[in-house]
């Protein structure tokens, strides 16, 4: 059984593996077109100075999302290789 | 309406469309192909209208070609990708429908490029991909085999670095091919979906009369995106058609099928699948990025305000500071030049016109053009480093407790610029709402037409030369803040009560630093400096020699004085009808003439003091502008400009809307009058009312 998280609450440096996501809202459409998929790797680079929204690395490009969404997106994190 | 794939006629040039993600270099491709000067920036959403331009192939045939705004997926979310979409399913009567199209996909990222490209390929049209930025693909370890790709997709794919013209020769004999192939890949359409695409096809052809290929294309955006508006803009679906959509959405949904999901995903598993063949990463790469290490600062809840303040502090001090010099010398030699004049020609009213009208009027505007050159200098910077999309990302915060996103703040920072390209840069915000709120709040921010009033009122504040630098640029920050906090005081205010609306999302690319392209901030510049000397010879002259009419005619009886000519003439009864209502904020009627025709141009103010003060001058010398207006009284023989009224007036100006012109754009924008006529009406109201507060509080004070 995988543990799956909040992307909102992902450590800032942790990359994770997306798992479940909305099917609507044109937020998730977006997110998706722009290849954020279940499936994808991402990673929280950080959060902007007062803590939302937050950019992530997704496919080799960095992206901007707000908490709000990013509440939405469950992850799996990748355990840090040591 | 014919939709299937036109081959150029021998009468005209074929044409080609430059399609790609945005901040992909469909610009700066496009400038190196046709030698004209689009905008270019290093943030997403620079372009939002399509421009045509003419290329010539190496054998010397005239190859038109347009470019566009970029987009992420055809299924457009806002204005600028719907421009895309149109033009490229022939749905624009102004823009011939593209023969063959020119994708662009930056190599350092070539999976979500890819994403559009895939949809495109669906068109049927012949299609070349360029592989932009493989200077810095190779920079960071990645190997992209374009034969391969090329071998994948049966299109000519052809490797670039568009910034620095390499790649040019080899894409231009490919767009000159005759035999340009059609793409062989192919794709499985999830199999629960595919029956429903065969059939929303079939309908589109027979009921909404779309080309065959094109058709398919739009099967696959509706069950991509579900606001049908999206993808078919504003011509409604046929009932049929429609109809089809929502019964099989209907069963979808009964059998938990997600169809859209299903459909990006296939897309991007067969990008995944062609990526792997196409994409080498040589060198792991170590640590974090130039990029990363410059946002760790810039993006920092401490420094990052810092660097935001230290550059804002830098760019009024250089205004203030370095301008000088160049300044002078203008002011100097347009004030030589008019009493060259004087002693030249014989006195009487054309001379008159010569040197209280135009170069009094001009001269006074163009004294300006070194600062604005600062002003356009640092804009640029900000512009082709990366920053503005920074800037975005930081003040999202804020500007959602507005109601608004950080998008909407890269068309109010490039308002400081001018309130035009900001109102057009609203074309990259997805909620319509927003973008009407952040198109009525824009033209607050004080733009570079301001500025002269500004300087000119801040040099009659503080005339003594032993004023610190830091007062004035005090000043001149407390404006700029100013028209900023009304600028979200009423988008608060908009989206609460006319224009509520969802909270927007903030989902959008940071694209990596770059190093300034010197060579296009100083084009930028230039192409700034003529549009300003253009407005100095045309709209600025023109209203300098129609004021000076409006002030020498009608005659006053012979013996009179200079001020008592103006005080009787046309325009000085204008500005006495405006006095009662300006009166109260503690300007006469020789200042309502300034604002009346400010309407035309904010810099108006200038020359218009310049017009109507400088006839007051003496014979043989033009005095300085600020010595002018010092020197003018009420009848009463207090003085005018006081500190207060100086400062009253910049309040004025930051909060009037007085420009023909962003009245003229806010009305194309929005498609009707009635948004510039209430922009209007709400700033100028606001100018008065808060301008009565001031001076009559200043008063009371006993200022
Ligand atoms: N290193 C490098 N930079 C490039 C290349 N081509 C373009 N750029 C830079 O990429 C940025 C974006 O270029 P633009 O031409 O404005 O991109 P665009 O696709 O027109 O962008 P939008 O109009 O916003 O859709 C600018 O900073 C360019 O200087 C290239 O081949 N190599
Ligand atoms: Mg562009």
């Amino acid at each position: 059984m995988v543990e799956t998280i909040k992307l909102s609450t992902l450590a800032i440096g942790a990359s994770a593996v997306v798992r479940e996501y909305p099917k609507q809202g044109n937020a998730f459409l977006r997110l998706r077109e722009m290849g954020v998929l279940p499936g994808t790797t991402v990673t929280l680079i950080r959060t902007a100075p007062m803590g939302d929204p937050l950019e992530i690395k997704v496919r080799g490009y960095n992206l901007t999302l707000r908490k709000t969404e990013a509440e939405h997106v469950l992850v799996e994190p990748i355990a840090p290789r040591a | 309406m014919s939709t299937a794939p036109t081959s150029p006629g021998p009468a005209r040039a074929p044409v080609y469309a430059l399609v790609g993600n945005p901040n992909c270099g469909k610009s700066t491709l496009f400038n190196a192909l046709t030698g004209l000067k689009q905008k270019i920036g290093n943030y997403p959403g620079v372009t939002v209208e399509k421009k045509i331009g003419t290329a010539y192939s190496q054998h010397g045939h005239a190859l038109t070609i347009i470019d566009l705004p970029g987009a992420y997926s055809l299924a457009a979310r806002s204005p600028d990708e719907a421009v895309l979409r149109d033009v490229l399913l022939g749905r624009r009567t102004d823009t011939p429908m593209p023969d063959r199209i020119v994708c662009i996909a930056d190599a350092t990222n070539l999976e979500r490029n890819l994403y559009l490209i895939h949809q495109i390929l669906d068109l049927g049209r012949p299609v070349i991909l360029v592989l932009n930025m493989m200077d810095v693909a190779a920079q960071t370890g990645l190997v992209v085999r374009a034969a391969r790709l090329e071998k994948e997709l049966g299109i000519p794919v052809i490797p670039c670095e568009a910034i620095n013209g390499k790649g040019l020769v080899e894409l231009k004999l490919a767009m000159s091919r005759h035999d340009l192939p059609l793409s062989r890949h192919s794709w499985e359409i999830p199999a629960p979906i595919a029956p429903a695409v065969s059939e929303l096809a079939a309908s589109l052809v027979d009921n909404d009369q779309r080309g065959p290929l094109i058709a398919r294309a739009e099967a696959l955006l509706l069950l991509t995106d579900q606001d049908t508006v999206r993808v078919a803009g504003s011509r409604p679906l046929s009932a049929r058609t429609t109809e089809i959509l929502r019964s099989w959405e209907k069963r979808w949904q009964g059998q938990g099928t997600d169809w859209a999901g299903a459909l990006v995903n296939s897309r991007y598993d067969a990008i995944t699948e062609l990526c792997t063949h196409v994409i080498e990463r040589s060198a792991v790469k170590t640590g974090a990025s130039v990029s990363d290490r410059i946002d760790a600062v810039v993006t920092h809840p401490l420094w990052g305000w810092l660097v935001l303040g230290g550059v804002m502090a830098a760019l009024f001090l250089s205004i203030f500071t370095l301008a000088q010099v160049p300044m002078d010398w203008i002011g100097d030699h347009t004030a030589a030049l008019a009493t060259w004049v004087k002693h030249t020609m014989p006195a009487g009213d054309l001379r008159d016109l010569v040197t209280d009208g135009a170069i009094g009027g001009v001269g006074s505007v163009i004294t300006f053009l070194p600062q604005i050159l600062i002003l356009f200098f640092f804009i640029g910077l900000l512009e082709s480093t990366g920053y503005m999309a920074r800037a975005a990302f930081i003040m999202d915060r804020l500007m959602s407790r507005v109601g608004l996103n950080g998008k909407s703040f890269i068309p109010m920072l490039s308002s400081y610029a001018c309130a035009i390209p900001g109102i057009m840069a609203t074309r990259t915000i997805e909620d319509t709402k927003d973008r009407l709120v952040t198109i009525l709040v824009a033209p607050l921010m004080s733009c570079s037409a301001r500025l002269p009033v500004y300087l000119l009122l801040i040099a009659a504040l503080f005339p003594s030369a032993a004023v610190p630098v830091g007062a004035k640029v005090a000043i001149m920050l407390t404006m700029y803040a100013l028209g900023t906090a009304g600028a979200f005081f009423f988008a608060w205010l908009f989206k609460r009560t006319l224009l509520k609306g969802e909270p927007p999302l903030m989902i959008m690319e940071l694209p990596p630093y770059r190093l300034p392209k010197m060579r296009d901030v100083a084009l930028h510049m230039l192409e700034r400096a003529w549009l300003f000397m253009k407005r100095a010879g045309t709209i600025i002259l023109g209203i300098s020699i129609i004021l000076w009419f409006l002030t020498a005619y009608p005659k006053a009886p012979a013996g009179s004085t200079d001020s008592q000519q103006i005080a009787q003439s046309f325009a000085g009864m204008a500005g006495h009808a405006l006095e009662p209502v300006i009166k109260p904020l503690g300007f006469d009627w020789q200042i309502g003439i300034g604002l009346i025709s400010s309407f035309a141009a904010r810099e108006v103010f200038v020359s218009s003091m310049g017009v109507i003060f400088n006839a007051e001058s003496s014979e043989e010398n033009t005095a300085p502008l600020r010595d002018a207006l010092l020197a003018a009284k009420w009848p009463d023989g207090r003085a005018l400009f006081t500190p207060l009224v100086c400062i009253t007036l910049m309040v004025f100006y930051v909060f009037a809307m007085q420009c023909m012109s962003t009245i003229a754009v806010v009305k194309r924008e929005t498609n009707s009058w009635r948004w510039p006529l209430f922009q209007t009406v709400y700033m100028t109201g606001t100018a008065w009312l808060v301008c009565l507060i001031i001076y009559q509080t200043g008063r009371a004070l006993g200022f």
